[in-house]
C-alpha cells in the first residue's frame, strides 16, 4: 500500500511538471485549429455554401459564412460511440470543473485579503488550502477541454468549422488566455509562500486580481460562442454572417449567461470546497484537526449560502431575457416539454436550501449560548419547507381521464393556484428571507449585545421581518390572482427588491446592534455532529446535479438547432431526449465528476504525507 | 477509509434519489420529433384533408398552441378569428394592407404586427408590436401551401365557408423559396454580377442603360451616401422617390448575401 502511495504522490509530482506542458498542448492544439480553420474543407456537399461565400482574393468585401444544411451522413459515427451522450457528457465535466476552478481564485483572492486586512493567518492558511485542490482540478480542466474540443472535431466537424470560422479570431484570443491565467495560477499559487508580508503580499495579491480577471475573461469568452447558438446576433435575415465577431459574441442572452454563470461558480465553488473541508474532518483524527476543517467548512457554506441567495434572481432575469428574446423559446423552457423540469429543479433547489439551513442549525452546537435560539429552529424550518412545497407544486398535472373527472379539471382545486409563478416566486422569496434569519441567529448565537437599545433594535428587526414577509405575501396574491396573465409576472421585481432590502437593513442593523458585544464563550469548533459533514457534501452533490439537469435544459431549448433558427441539426439525435434520459445521463456525469472530486481531494490530501525512507537511500 | 466508502454510498443514495425521481416521480413526455414538411398530392386532396391537414399544423409544426391556447393566456383564442377578421380591417389598430378577411389571417401570420390584439403586444410596445415570429422563418418554417392550409383551418374553426383555394402540385413548387439553391449559391465577386443577377436595370438606368421605372442610377453617388443606398436596397419602402411608384421587392434583404450588399453599395456611391 506505502508502494503505492509513494508511487501516486510520484505520478502526482510529475503531473504537476506536466501541467504546463499539457497546458500548452490544448492551447496550442485550440489555436492551430482556429488558424487552420479557413483553410480546412470538410467532406460533404453541405459545406459547399461556407467554402463558397470566402471573400475572393483582392476583393474587400468581408467573408460572408452561410449555416450549412446538413444531412444525416455528414455526421460521423464510431461504433460503440454514441456522439451526443460522448459530447454532452464531457462538456458537462469540463463545465463542472471550469465552474470550481474559476471560482475558487475569486472567494480565495477575497480570504487572502480579509487575512491581510485583519493579520488573521488562519485566512491566509485556509486560502492557500482552496487554492491547492483547485490547482489539481486545473490540470483535469484543461484535459476536458481538450477532450470536448476533440470531441466535437470528430463527432460535429461541420458544427466545430462553422463556429470556429464564425468566432475564429475570439478562439485564438481564448487560447492566448488560457496560456495567461495557467502563468497567473501557477504563479498565484507556487508563489504563495514566497510572496509573504509587506509589499510581496500587495504583490500576491495582484497576481490574484489578474488571475481572477483573466478567468472571468475566458468564462465569458466560451458563453458568447454557447449564447450564439441559443440567440444568435451578427447574421444578416437569410442568416448570412458578415464578419463581425462582436456582434455574434455580444447577442442577445450573452450578460444573463454571464451573470448567472458567474454567481453560481461561486455557490458552486463553495460548496465543493466544503465537501472537501467535510470529508478531511471525517477523516481527521486529532482535535485541532477536526476544528480546522470544521472551521473551513462553516466557511465555505458561508460562501455557497451568500451567493445562492442571490442566484434564483439572476436566473430568474435569464428567463426573462430568453422570454423577450423569444417568447416561443420562452414558453418551450417553462410552459411547454419543459415546464416537468422545474419541478425536480425545485427538488434540487429546496434540497439546498435546506442542507445548507441544517448545517448551520447543526454549527449552533458549536457556541454556548446557542440554546436561547433553538426554540426558533422549528419555526424557521417549517417555513423553509412549506415555501420548498409551493415551490414544488405542479400547475397542470397529467392525468388519466378517470383521474380528470374525479379532480374536475387538470388543476387541483386548492393546491393548483400553487402552481402559478407569483406563487413560486413568493415562496423561493419566503425561502431566502428565512435562509438569512437563520444565519442572522447562527451570527447571534455565541454573542450578547451590549447596546441600551436591544429590545428596540429587536422589535425594529421583527416589524422589518414581519412587513417584509407580508408584503411580498400581498405582491404574490394581487399579481397572481386579481390581475390578468399578462401582469402576472409584475409581482417579481418589487418581491426581489424587498427580499433584498430587507437582507441589507437587517444585517446592517444587526451589524450595529452587536458592535462591541460580548462573547458567551469561546466557540468551540470541532463540536458539531458528523451529519452536518454530510449535509455539506449533499450540498456539493445537488449542486453538481443540479447544474447538469440546467445544462440540459439550456442547451434543450434550442431542440433540433444547432444554431437557433439558423444552423438546424440533422444528426441522428436531433430530437429531444425525455427528462428521465437527460436525468439518467446527468446523473452518470454527477458519479464521474465526484469520482474525480474524491480523487482530487485524495491527492491533496497524500501531497503532503510522507512516509519514512531509512535505510532505503544509500549514505551520502 | 471507512468515511470514504460511507462518502461515496451517501452521495451515490443521493444521485440515485435524484434520478429516481426524474424517472418514476415525474409524467415521461416524449417530445415531437423534429418537424418535417408534409408531403402532399395537392392534386388529389379534398378540402377535408386540406383542413385537417391545417389543424395538424396548426396543433404541431405550426406551434401555434404554445400561445394561442386556453390554459397560459399569453396570446388570443383564434377559435373565432376568421369570423371576426373582416371588422378588424377598420378598426384604427389595424396597420396592414389586407383588403379582405382572408387576406388579414394570412397576413396575421407572415405580419403578425399588423394587428395587435389589446393587452397582448410586446412589453413596452403599448400594443403596437406583437410578441409573435414570422411563421415563414426559423423554427417554425411553414411554406405558402402549409400558411393556406392553417388559414383553411382558422375558416373552418370559425364555423366559416373555406375560401382559400387549394393550391395544385405546379403552384405550390413555383411558389416554394429555394432555399436549397440560395445555400448553394455562390456568392458573387463583383458589383456588376449583382447588378446582372438582381436585374437591377429592369427598372433603373446604370450608365445611361436600362428601365425608366425607378429613378436613374448613373450618378447615384453624387446624391446619395451608401448608408442611404443599403437602407433603399433593404427597405425600398423607406424612402419612395418623388415620381416614382412603390414598386421595388422588399425582397433583396432575404436574397442578397450580406458581402455582395456591400460590394452594390460600394459601387453605387462611387457612380458620381
Amino acid at each position: 500500500m506505502c508502494g503505492l502511495l509513494t508511487r501516486c504522490v510520484a505520478l502526482h509530482r510529475g503531473f504537476a511538471r506536466w501541467r504546463w506542458a499539457l497546458s500548452g498542448l490544448v492551447a496550442l492544439a485550440l489555436a492551430a485549429l482556429v488558424l487552420g480553420a479557413p483553410g480546412e474543407v470538410q467532406a460533404g456537399a453541405s459545406d459547399t455554401a461556407v467554402e463558397a461565400t470566402q471573400p475572393v482574393a483582392g476583393s474587400l468585401a468581408p467573408a460572408v459564412i452561410a449555416p450549412p444544411e446538413l444531412t444525416a451522413a455528414d455526421y460521423p459515427s464510431i461504433t460503440g460511440v454514441n456522439s451526443r451522450v460522448t459530447v454532452w457528457l464531457v462538456a458537462q465535466l469540463h463545465l463542472w470543473f471550469a465552474a470550481f476552478v474559476l471560482a475558487v481564485p475569486i472567494f480565495v483572492f477575497i480570504i487572502e485579503a480579509i487575512g491581510m486586512k485583519t493579520r488573521d493567518k488562519r485566512y491566509d492558511d485556509m486560502a492557500y488550502e482552496f487554492i491547492k485542490i483547485s490547482i489539481t482540478a486545473y490540470s483535469l480542466t484543461a484535459i476536458l477541454g481538450g477532450l470536448l474540443l476533440f470531441s466535437l472535431i470528430v463527432l460535429y466537424p461541420h458544427l466545430f468549422s462553422y463556429l470556429s470560422r464564425v468566432f475564429g479570431e475570439s478562439m485564438f484570443y481564448y487560447a492566448l488566455l488560457f496560456f495567461a491565467e495557467s502563468a497567473a495560477l501557477y504563479l498565484y499559487y507556487y508563489g504563495w509562500q514566497w510572496l509573504q508580508g509587506g509589499f510581496r503580499k500587495w504583490l500576491h495579491l495582484t497576481v490574484g486580481l489578474v488571475l481572477n480577471a483573466v478567468g472571468t475573461t475566458l468564462m465569458f469568452l466560451a458563453n458568447g460562442w454557447v449564447t450564439f447558438m441559443m440567440s444568435p446576433a451578427g447574421l444578416d435575415p437569410a442568416g448570412m454572417f458578415a464578419g463581425d465577431t462582436w456582434a455574434a459574441m455580444h447577442n442577445y442572452l450573452w450578460n444573463p449567461i454571464n451573470l448567472h454563470r458567474f454567481i453560481a461558480n461561486i455557490a458552486y465553488g463553495g460548496s465543493i470546497v466544503g465537501a472537501y473541508a467535510a470529508f478531511r474532518f471525517l477523516s481527521a483524527t486529532r482535535p485541532e484537526e477536526r476544528a480546522h476543517y470544521d472551521w473551513m467548512g462553516y466557511n465555505a457554506n458561508f460562501i455557497a449560502i451568500l451567493a445562492l441567495l442571490p442566484l434564483p434572481f439572476a436566473g430568474y432575469y435569464l428567463a426573462a431575457e430568453i422570454y423577450a428574446y423569444s417568447q416561443q423559446m420562452g414558453i418551450t423552457l417553462m410552459g411547454g416539454i419543459f415546464a416537468w423540469l422545474f419541478i425536480i429543479q425545485a427538488v434540487l433547489i429546496g434540497t439546498l436550501f435546506l442542507s445548507a439551513n441544517y448545517y448551520l442549525w447543526c454549527g449552533m452546537g458549536r457556541s454556548d449560548g446557542a440554546v436561547r435560539y433553538n426554540r426558533y429552529i422549528k419555526y424557521l424550518a417549517i417555513a423553509i419547507i412549506g415555501s420548498f412545497l409551493v415551490w414544488f407544486t405542479p400547475h397542470t398535472l397529467v392525468l388519466t381521464n378517470e383521474e380528470l373527472k374525479a379532480l374536475g379539471g387538470p388543476y387541483h382545486k386548492y393546491l393548483g393556484p400553487l402552481g402559478i409563478m407569483p406563487a413560486k416566486n413568493t415562496a423561493v422569496n419566503v425561502m431566502i428571507l428565512f435562509t438569512a434569519l437563520s444565519f442572522l441567529f447562527y451570527r447571534r448565537s455565541n454573542r450578547i449585545a451590549t447596546v441600551a437599545w436591544v429590545k428596540a433594535g429587536n422589535a425594529a428587526q421583527l416589524a422589518l421581518y414581519t412587513a417584509g414577509i407580508a408584503n411580498l405575501l400581498f405582491l404574490g396574491i394581487y399579481h397572481g390572482y386579481f390581475t390578468n396573465t399578462v401582469y402576472k409576472v409584475a409581482a417579481s421585481i418589487p418581491q426581489v427588491m424587498t427580499t433584498l432590502i430587507i437582507i441589507v437593513v437587517s444585517i446592517t442593523l444587526d451589524s450595529v446592534m452587536y458592535r462591541g458585544a460580548r462573547e458567551v464563550a469561546p466557540l468551540n469548533w470541532g463540536r458539531v455532529p458528523n451529519r452536518a459533514q454530510y449535509a455539506l457534501f449533499l450540498l456539493a452533490v445537488a449542486f453538481t446535479w443540479l447544474m447538469g439537469l440546467m445544462g440540459y435544459i439550456r442547451s434543450g431549448i434550442r431542440q433540433h438547432w444547432h444554431v437557433t433558427d439558423v444552423f438546424r441539426d440533422a444528426s441522428p439525435d436531433a430530437y429531444t431526449p425525455t427528462l428521465g434520459y437527460a436525468a439518467n445521463v446527468v446523473s452518470m456525469g454527477t458519479v464521474l465528476f465526484m469520482v474525480l472530486v474524491i480523487f482530487v481531494f485524495w491527492l491533496s490530501q497524500v501531497s503532503s504525507r510522507k512516509t519514512p525512507n531509512d535505510g532505503f537511500w544509500k549514505a551520502p | 477509509m471507512k468515511h470514504f466508502f460511507k462518502v461515496l454510498v451517501f452521495s451515490l443514495l443521493m444521485i440515485g434519489f435524484f434520478a429516481g425521481f426524474s424517472n418514476f416521480g415525474i409524467p415521461e413526455i416524449k417530445p415531437a420529433p423534429p418537424p418535417v414538411q408534409e408531403q402532399l398530392d395537392l392534386d388529389a386532396i379534398t378540402p377535408e384533408r386540406f383542413i385537417a391537414l391545417g389543424e395538424k399544423l396548426f396543433n404541431g409544426k405550426g406551434t401555434c398552441t404554445l400561445c394561442h391556447n386556453a390554459v397560459g393566456g399569453r396570446a388570443p383564442l383564434l377559435d373565432q378569428t376568421a369570423a371576426i377578421a373582416a371588422d378588424r380591417l377598420v378598426e384604427a389598430r389595424y396597420q396592414g394592407n389586407a383588403s379582405d378577411a382572408q387576406g388579414y389571417l394570412v397576413e396575421s401570420l407572415l405580419e403578425p404586427s399588423a394587428y395587435v390584439v389589446a393587452g397582448f403586444g410586446k412589453a413596452g410596445s403599448a400594443d403596437t408590436i406583437s410578441p409573435m415570429p414570422s411563421v415563414t422563418a426559423g423554427s417554425i418554417g411553414l411554406s405558402e401551401v402549409e400558411i393556406s392550409a392553417v388559414v383553411a383551418y382558422l375558416q373552418d374553426l370559425a364555423g366559416l365557408e373555406v375560401t382559400v383555394d387549394i393550391p395544385n402540385t405546379a403552384e405550390a413548387e413555383a411558389s416554394e423559396p429555394d432555399t436549397q439553391a440560395k445555400a448553394a449559391r455562390v456568392a458573387l465577386a463583383s458589383a456588376e454580377e449583382v447588378i446582372t443577377r438582381f436585374a437591377c436595370t429592369t427598372c433603373h438606368k446604370l450608365a445611361g442603360e436600362g428601365g425608366d421605372l425607378g429613378p436613374d442610377l448613373s450618378h447615384i453617388g453624387a446624391t446619395r451616401d451608401a448608408a442611404y443606398l443599403r437602407r433603399a436596397i433593404l427597405d425600398p419602402a423607406a424612402d419612395i422617390a418623388a415620381g416614382y411608384p412603390p414598386v421595388m421587392p422588399p425582397t433583396y434583404a432575404t436574397e442578397i448575401y450580406a458581402g455582395e450588399l456591400e460590394l452594390l453599395v460600394a459601387h453605387l456611391a462611387s457612380l458620381q
